[in-house]
């Protein structure tokens, strides 16, 4: 049981009643925050993408439309919760949950906030307890996240299949297929960061990343970066990677079925699995709750005590995430299927390996301290080669597609 | 507290499993190894194994059951089977006595090993000081790469070679300009 506590400071020792208690606030904090984050998602999304078409967006429910969701909410709430005839009843009832419960999951490993400088290493100190501001850092860290978006897709895929409905399935299987392949880009640009950052735990990679040299994004040399965006926005089936719900083709996609209560589930896990991935990319590659700090002069807020200043900064740079997010989805058209599958497997794929094992073959060479230039000439020698081979092998096989008369 | 987790953790895997056996439907079926297979992630985080419990999730239950579903979807043969009919003949009797033999396999080696079971080695984590948090992943990543490097390596060469034996003979079947 002591194992299955440690992954916080504050439970070291006896099990006591103010740790207990800090525990339980933190859960509460991370579930509401949760829930108010995502409220005021859905808002801002609304305003920006009205404000990109030159509307004027939601603007009569509160101050500039702020309550607009939760008045949709409590209308969703009180529709009427239709299962149709040909549905799987259980598994139709159950799938709202399994999309909505790991979008909550996910965000209780990143850190929300702390003092990072120094050696302080993010521990805050609260009624007399050291502890993380975040709900839990075990020691495999972002693999939890893995593993929690591989549960993900279960949402996604049961609620198309039990709705004993065409184009839902149809739906949730181009879900499925997407999930599973861009899961793939994304955990291998995940890897580079754990190569560089020697650590797979949040609060330890936000350690790491003390000054703008050393966050990760310009520590792995910025490719790893722009691929687990692009992964990450298809992984949350997001535009541009819309095809699940591509109303044009599929009606609604996986979601064409639901009404009520659990249709608002997985609206609601859609947007707070946005903000997740925000602030995980904001983890991994943009320092967290580090301030901005050039070499050893460090950006400070004044008036605001440096562990509530971490919360701002984790604030304002995953802000910045979710704007680009709201601009692509007003800016860029859908993918068409094939070239999803083929960006995905014939060029993230390929391109994240090749970087993770140039950014190892450079890690090797400092460790043995071989000759720099020697090392990278090899590596990117290697990566030319490989290239190549993939590019004669795209190539002789679309020949022998086409000989065979299939279409992609 | 342990014994807890452990007694829970052990009714998922049980209901899980016999879940798998006696459901009808093939994706409820396949649901319930999904439980199975949490029932094992949780007792391989109770045994501060948490590596091993994330890639359990990762590949098991996110990438093989997730293809099993897809399969059966694509498939359609989403409905209830037909239990009487024997595809293979004879594959009820072998497959009652593979699964005694791996029974009687297990047991030996629990039994034999259990010794060595009980010894908690110095690569695990101090749940309680905190420290060696990495060692459980470094250890396995000692291991795989460097004492048993050949071995993982054959393995990663056997799969490529299912995947390149699979298109083969999905593509056989389109027939003329295969080389």
């Amino acid at each position: 049981m002591i194992s299955l506590l440690a992954i916080d400071p504050v439970l070291k020792g006896d099990l006591l009643w103010t740790p207990l208690l800090i525990v339980v606030l933190k859960v509460l904090v991370v579930f509401v925050t949760g829930l108010v984050a995502t409220m005021l998602m859905v808002w801002f999304e609304r305003k920006v993408v009205a404000g990109m078409g030159n509307r004027i967006g939601p603007n009569k429910a509160g101050p500039f439309g702020l309550l607009q969701t939760l008045a949709d909410g409590i209308k969703l709430f009180f529709k009427e919760d239709l299962v149709p005839d040909r549905a799987d009843p259980f598994v139709f009832k159950i799938a709202p949950f399994l999309a909505f419960v790991p979008a909550f999951l996910s965000f209780s490993i990143i850190p929300l906030g702390g003092d990072f400088r120094g050696d302080n290493g993010g521990l805050v100190t609260w009624f007399g307890h050291t502890t993380r501001v975040q709900l839990a850092d075990p020691s495999i860290g972002v693999l939890f996240t893995l593993a929690i978006s591989a549960i993900a897709v279960y949402g996604i895929m049961l609620a198309g299949w039990s709705s004993g409905s065409k184009y839902p399935l149809l739906g949730s299987v181009r879900a499925s297929a997407q999930m599973v392949s861009y899961e793939a880009a994304l955990g291998l640009s995940l890897a580079a960061v754990i190569l560089v950052s020697k650590t797979m735990s949040t609060s330890g990679i936000v350690t790491a990343q003390s000054s703008l040299g050393n966050w990760n994004v310009v520590a792995t040399g910025v490719v790893p970066f722009i691929i687990f965006f692009i992964a990450a926005t298809a992984e949350l089936n997001r535009p541009p990677f819309d095809l699940v719900e591509a109303e044009q083709e599929l009606v609604g996609g996986f979601n064409t079925e639901y009404s009520s209560i659990r249709f608002s589930l997985f609206y609601l896990a859609e947007f707070m699995n946005t903000v997740t991935m925000s602030a995980l990319m904001v983890t991994l590659f943009f320092g967290g709750p580090q301030p901005i700090a050039f070499g050893s002069t460090v950006i400070d807020i004044p008036l605001i005590p440096n562990a509530l200043e971490g919360t701002l900064w984790l604030f304002l740079k995953t802000l910045v995430f979710l704007y680009t997010y709201v601009w692509l989805r007003a800016t860029l058209p859908r993918f068409r299927y094939d070239q999803l599958m083929d960006f995905g497997w014939k060029i993230l794929i390929p391109s994240s390996l090749g970087w993770f094992m140039l950014l190892a073959a450079q890690r090797l060479g400092r460790n043995e301290g071989w000759n720099i230039v020697v090392v990278t000439g090899a590596s990117v020698l290697v990566l030319i080669v490989c290239y190549a081979l993939l590019q004669r092998s795209f190539t002789v096989s679309s020949k022998q597609r086409e000989a065979e008369g299939s279409m992609f | 507290m342990e014994l807890f987790v452990f007694v829970c953790s052990s009714i998922m895997v049980l209901v899980g499993a016999l879940g798998v056996i006696f459901r009808k439907h093939p994706v409820h079926a396949a649901l319930s190894l999904v439980l199975t297979l949490f029932g094992v992630a949780v007792q391989f985080v109770s045994q501060s194994a948490e590596f091993l419990a994330a890639v359990q999730v990762i590949v098991y239950a996110g990438a093989i059951v997730i293809l099993f579903l897809f399969v059966i979807m694509l498939l359609g043969v989403d409905r209830a089977e037909d239990l009487q009919i024997e595809p293979l003949t004879g594959q009820r009797w072998i497959a009652g006595v593979v699964g005694l033999g791996m029974v009687g396999l297990l047991t030996a080696a629990v039994v034999s090993g259990s010794d060595a079971l009980r010894l908690r080695g110095a690569g695990i984590a101090d749940p309680v000081t905190g420290e060696n948090a990495d060692a459980n992943i470094q250890q396995l990543a000692n291991s795989i790469f460097s004492d048993y490097v050949f071995a993982f390596e054959i393995t990663s060469v056997l799969l490529v070679v299912a995947v390149v034996g699979t298109v083969l003979l999905a593509r056989r079947r389109t027939g003329k300009g295969m080389a």
